[in-house]
């Protein structure tokens, strides 16, 4: 059927017209964009794109044209196929745009709804303020030191000047190891890391020592018999109650917050000589509170500054004991309860709160405090 | 020490109008710890009342009330409702008007009640804020004391503010006013009318005669002899009322002055019926089987290390603790002889603890009191006793004093400075130690600094400047001889004394210098790793936990361990919290299992827990731990054997889990937490810190026998986990088939990679194959997975268990493995056959191991 037709004239072939061309074409395009969804335009494809589509059998009447006129009708009629299948992508893209939105707006959920792999758990505070100081003084080039909870008598007391009948040892309300007379002692402060980081480093000697200490005292809202304290420990040449005062006012910065500063009063300790309290600023009112009844703290019960704990240039006689050599090296020493810092810093009302090991309380903070 | 503040205003000038609360700030400034100032909110009217009438009206509810007239200075009297029965018509009393305020915030209004109108009250001495007097009742004045309608308050000094001092070890002599009234004259610079200087009437010599048989351990002893009191006599209302407020109840007129004066100067003071003594005092240790009745009625047994007061009798004291019985002071005494001694504090401190007995006298003698006193507090007593009781003070007096006195001490002039890093001049040093009343010259020119003198540099020193020390002008480098005054035994070493001067300084004048540390490392591997391991279990969802170490047999009986299980073999303690608990834990699940079933029990059910600790292993040979010199650096075979003596104290980890892991929600059904899981914890643990650890099957409490892992790295057992054994939970209170994991820490990070080499990894395809092998039940997966491993050589990439079956199909005790293989080489893609043959390789190790089926299809 392809050969030429030689029983008309070609001039007279109407689907080749250029006003019946253009007419498909329009009629095509027109279908195309009425076309609704993704089926009717598939309809319309096989209508104006398929074999049997105008265009399709217009294009197979070239052949049968003279020669001097296959041109011009190819020509005419290669252009509106093109038109059409453009009018045709265009179209499908249209409408697979729709569907595929249409689909995903039936896959909306709740993201709402809870799901069933594990919520992050919880460290404890004590072990997050702990890691906390360790930073601030590893950030300075201090060491964290550590050491035992049983621990030998003599490191615990008489290294660090606690004469055996001193007053001071005994309010220390000290856990013994049996047999009675054993030499060994639950270790009633981190004082015994200090004197072990002397007898086994040698100056200078800069370290961070947080650890669980024991006491005799029963358990209630203020007392535990197992605490936690950090102690920090300097020893080099020329060390003086200056540098303390220094680091201490690092230190309480990088707790509570700029602008807060340390405060030294005089008290004892067989450690140090001269022994001070440390306060510090209340870091909620800033001393506003003091002599101001509108205006009370509870963070510091109006009084602007909150003990914290003891410090003072470490006596020579503990430096002695540990083997430092005294006309060259001096140093300085600190110490603070964790548990009461957390009081505090983070408002915690209750110190059974801290050791009783209900999830509750760790959960509430999370991996930060 | 409890210091009402006319008390101190009576040795110290302090400012007019200063208050409690101001005094207290300056002396918290000097180094005393003042915990509390009792602040007096009374206010009046409050006024002397005589009583006029009174009626007894019987009440339903059994009390007897009284209703009474008073005369309060106004034409009428008033009317008031009281409820105690200690005073008679006639007798002065002190009365509180409506709109007064009692002390505690109790105001007072006309109120209705037993039926009438009661116009105020009368006052008890606790109601006044005296404290409790132990009359049971109002407060009845003395007659002629005051007239009706008198102030009351100013009659009875009742507004006077307390300070509370908690004095610290080294500070004996604030024990009493005297010293409270030293630091607050230092403090307010103004006068110290020392309550010691007295004039002494005694003769030295002629008193009751005394033998001191230890003179180490009673330095000094002084007696008095006051004849003819009255001892019935009532002491003083201004010494009544000074006692209360200094926290002691009045007694007697004998026993109030001993008090009195104890609280004034510092000095323990004992009284001795002088009709009861029999024979000369003498001052010895005990004999072995010596007894004394105290002054509490209590039968002692005396140590021979006890310093005794004796006379013919036997014991009549133990030195500086307690009086006896036989000698006291009661309402027919005439003649009393008062000791004032000075005891050794660690004679004393020794006997307190021995006899568990802490007086005002020990806590005293303990802190070491002024070795000068004796006689000037036995005169104030003596002179008390006379003009309160009547008696006649003899001159005879009786002083053995073999006290020595203080050591001078050289230091630096500048030793001050250096210690603080602060530029306190020589001027200042000299001042402040002057006005704690040492004693400073400067040093003969041969002297030498006392040892502990040096090392302390400070970077600033020019500002100390020279001073005069008598006629001697002195520079930095000078040496001062500083002798400490009688009262302060406590300033031994050059920083003693730079401590006083600078607290007068000011600690807030040291300036703040952050000092420099050479480089560090930061934390040790250790410490990373342990953070690791907890960042880890929190995001697995673990909360991490404290407990108590403390643990015993009930704890061990729970976990089901069986009798010789060496965890039970515990380090313990002499006085445990409670004697149920008086071990440290040998593992963390016996604590930590507790702190479990109290969150069970709180309603956490669906529980997982961690917690790190040490645990504390006896050694096989226990030995006492040693306790070297101070005076030097102990030596490295002492310092080794104070280390060996304690008790192996490894970190642990443990884990609990307890009900679900996953809830039941609206994705369906919930997974409870089972041993897998505890495996599982395990395995993230030993990861966390780069371990491999080597896990198989045991029996081992508390865990179910069947159900229990055990890890080990390089073949060192380092812990168990897997499900408790349901007798386990029970006990506990936890749910069934809660599960648990303990592990060795430290034994773990120990077996973490120094370091790690990265190896290079192949991009050519991979070749994947599976194996079913059917082996006998009791067959560990881990070891089948091992032997295909090690059969398939260095083609294999990994092997994974994929599935696990057993039933009809492979036979009664067998079970098929399913083990998904990949194969990928270097440098090529695998052929088919390459493949082929290495998969058969490793199924053939298998079948020589464990003689393993190869499952088809
Ligand atoms: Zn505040």
């Amino acid at each position: 059927m392809s050969g030429p037709n030689t029983d008309y004239d070609p001039v007279e072939v109407t689907p080749l017209h250029a006003e019946e061309v253009e007419r498909t074409r329009d009629e095509a395009l027109t279908a195309f964009t009425e076309a609704a969804d993704l089926a009717a335009l598939q309809e319309a494809k096989v209508t104006y794109l398929g074999d049997k589509s105008p265009i399709v059998l217009a294009n197979r009447e070239i052949g049968a044209l003279p020669p001097q006129a296959r041109k011009e009708a190819g020509q005419r009629i290669g252009a509106a196929r093109k038109a059409i299948n453009e009018g045709f992508t265009s179209r499908l893209a249209v409408l697979e745009a729709a569907h595929e939105e249409q689909l995903l707006a039936t896959e909306r959920v709740d993201v709402t709804l809870p799901w069933h792999t594990p919520q992050l758990g919880a460290r404890h505070p004590l072990s997050l303020i702990s890691e906390q100081v360790a930073d601030v003084f590893t950030a300075l080039g201090w060491d964290v030191a550590e050491g035992p909870e049983v621990e030998a008598e003599w490191l615990n007391f008489d290294a660090l000047n606690f004469q055996p009948d001193h007053p001071a040892r005994q309010m220390q309300d000290t856990f013994f190891v049996e047999p009675a007379g054993s030499g060994k002692v639950l270790r009633t402060h981190t004082s015994p890391v200090q004197a072990r980081s002397m007898l086994t480093r040698k100056p200078p000697i800069y370290v961070i020592c947080p650890g669980r200490v024991f006491r005799t005292d029963e358990l209630d809202a203020t007392h535990t018999p197992v605490f936690y304290q950090v102690e920090g420990l300097v020893v080099d040449e020329g060390i003086t109650l200056a540098h303390l005062k220094g680091t201490l006012d690092h230190f309480v910065v990088s707790m509570f917050g700029e602008g807060l500063e340390a405060r030294l009063r005089p008290n004892f300790f067989p450690f140090t000589e001269p022994s001070a309290e440390v306060d510090l600023l209340c870091f909620v009112c800033r001393g506003a509170s003091v002599g101001n009844p509108d205006r009370p703290c509870r963070t510091c019960g109006s009084e602007g500054w909150i003990e914290w704990g003891g410090c003072g240039v470490v006596n020579p006689r503990v430096l002695q004991a540990n083997g430092i050599d005294t006309d060259r090296y001096s140093g300085f020493a600190f110490g603070m309860g964790l548990e009461r810092t957390l009081m505090f810093r983070n408002g915690v009302e209750d110190m059974r709160d801290m050791v009783e090991g209900d999830v509750r309380f760790s959960r509430q903070f999370g991996m930060e405090i | 020490m409890r210091v009402p503040l006319s008390w101190l205003r009576e040795y110290a000038d302090l400012p007019d109008g200063v208050t409690g609360r101001e005094v207290a700030e300056q002396l918290i400034r000097a180094g005393l710890e003042v915990e509390t100032v009792e602040e007096s909110d009374l206010t009046g009217p409050l006024v002397v009342g005589k009583v006029l009438t009174y009626e007894n009206e019987p009440q339903k509810n059994g009390k007897t009330i009284r209703w009474c007239s008073l005369d309060i200075g106004k034409d009428e009297p008033q009317w008031v409702v009281c409820g105690a029965h200690n005073f008679e018509v006639g007798d002065l009393v002190v009365v509180v008007l409506p709109g007064a305020v009692l002390p505690g915030g109790f105001a007072i209004s006309a109120r209705k009640t037993y039926g009438h109108v009661s116009n105020g009250m009368i006052c008890s001495s606790a109601e006044l804020g005296l404290g409790d007097d132990g009359m049971h009742g109002i407060v009845v004045l003395e007659a002629g004391e005051a007239t009706p309608g008198d102030d009351a308050i100013e009659l009875l000094a009742l507004r006077d503010d307390v300070l509370d001092i908690a004095v610290t070890p080294d500070r004996g002599y604030c024990l009493s006013i005297r010293g409270v009234a030293r630091e607050a004259a230092t403090a307010y610079g103004v006068e110290l009318k020392d309550p010691a200087d007295l004039a002494l009437d005694g003769s030295g010599s002629g008193g009751y005669p005394v033998r001191v048989e230890d003179s180490e351990a009673c330095s000094v002893f002084v007696t008095r002899t006051v004849t003819g009191i009255d001892a019935k006599a009532l002491s003083p209302r201004w010494m009544q009322k000074r006692l209360l407020a200094s926290g002691m109840r009045p007694i007697s007129i004998g026993v109030d002055v001993t008090n009195y004066v104890m609280l004034e100067l510092g000095q323990p003071i004992h009284g001795y019926d002088k009709g009861q003594l029999s024979g000369e005092i003498v001052v010895r240790r005990a004999n072995a089987g010596e007894k004394l009745v105290t002054l509490d009625d209590q039968t002692r047994e005396l140590d021979t290390e006890d310093l005794l007061i004796t006379d013919d009798s036997g014991a009549i004291g133990v030195a500086g603790v307690m009086g006896g019985a036989s000698t006291e002071i009661s309402d027919a005494t005439t003649d009393v002889v008062i000791e004032a001694a000075h005891f050794d504090p660690i004679v004393i401190a020794r006997a307190s603890r021995r006899h568990k007995l802490s007086s005002e006298a020990s806590r005293r003698f303990e802190r070491e009191v002024d070795p000068l006193l004796p006689r000037y507090a036995a005169q104030r007593v003596a002179d008390l006793l006379a003009e309160y009781a009547g008696g006649t003070i003899l001159p005879d007096e009786t002083v053995v004093d073999t006290h020595p006195a203080p050591a001078p001490v050289n230091l630096r002039a500048d030793h001050a400075a250096r210690v603080a890093g602060a530029p306190i001049t020589l001027e200042e040093t000299v001042r402040h130690l002057e006005s704690v009343g040492c004693t400073v010259e400067a040093a003969a020119a041969d002297a030498t600094a006392a040892p502990l003198a040096a090392g302390v540099h400070a970077p600033v020193l020019a500002a100390v400047g020279t001073t005069t020390v008598g006629t001697a002008n002195v520079q930095a480098d000078d040496l001062l001889t500083v002798t400490p005054p009688s009262w302060r035994p406590d300033l031994r070493d050059p920083n003693d004394f730079a401590e006083e001067a600078i607290r007068l300084f000011g600690f807030d004048n040291v300036p703040s210098i952050l000092p420099a540390a050479p480089g560090g490392q930061g934390l040790t591997v250790s410490q990373k790793r342990r953070r690791r391991v907890a960042t880890a279990l929190v995001g697995a969802g673990l909360t991490e936990v404290v407990s108590y170490p403390f643990t015993g047999e009930a704890d061990f009986d729970a976990m089901g361990l069986p009798a010789d299980d060496n965890r039970r073999t515990t380090v313990k303690l002499v006085n445990p919290l409670s004697d149920e608990e008086p071990s440290m834990q040998t593992m963390l699940l016996a604590t930590l299992l507790r702190t479990a079933e109290r969150n069970v029990g709180r309603g956490a059910t669906d529980l997982a827990i961690f917690q790190t600790g040490l645990v504390f292993l006896p050694k096989a040979e226990t030995k006492p731990a040693p306790l070297p010199s101070v005076a030097h650096r102990p030596s490295d075979a002492e310092i080794q054997s104070l280390y060996d003596a304690l008790p192996d104290q490894p970190l642990h980890i443990g884990v609990v889990l307890t009900g679900s892991l996953t809830p039941t929600g609206w994705w369906g059904k919930g997974r409870p937490a089972g041993w897998a899981d505890a495996v599982q914890i395990g395995r993230v643990i030993a990861s966390a810190v780069g371990a491999e650890p080597v896990v198989k099957n045991v029996e081992l409490a508390p865990w179910h026998p069947g159900r229990c892992a055990e890890f080990s790295v390089d073949g060192k057992v380092v812990g168990h986990a897997g499900e408790l054994h349901p007798k386990v939970c029970q006990a506990f209170g936890l749910p069934v088939r809660s599960s648990a994991v303990e592990l060795d820490l430290d034994a773990l990070i120990a077996a973490g990679p120094e370091s790690i080499a990265a190896h290079p990894f192949s991009s050519y395809p991979v070749a994947k194959e599976d194996v079913a092998l059917i082996v006998a039940a009791d067959v560990a997966a881990a070891d089948v997975q091992a032997a295909l491993a090690e059969g398939a050589g260095e083609l294999l990439e990994s092997v994974r268990l994929f599935d696990v079956y057993t039933g009809e199909q492979i036979g009664e005790g067998k079970k098929s493995l399913a083990f998904a293989l990949r194969f990928r080489a270097p440098d090529r893609t695998l052929k088919e056959n390459e493949v082929a043959d290495a998969r058969q390789a490793a199924v053939q190790v298998a079948v020589d191991r464990f003689n393993a089926v190869q499952r088809v299809g």
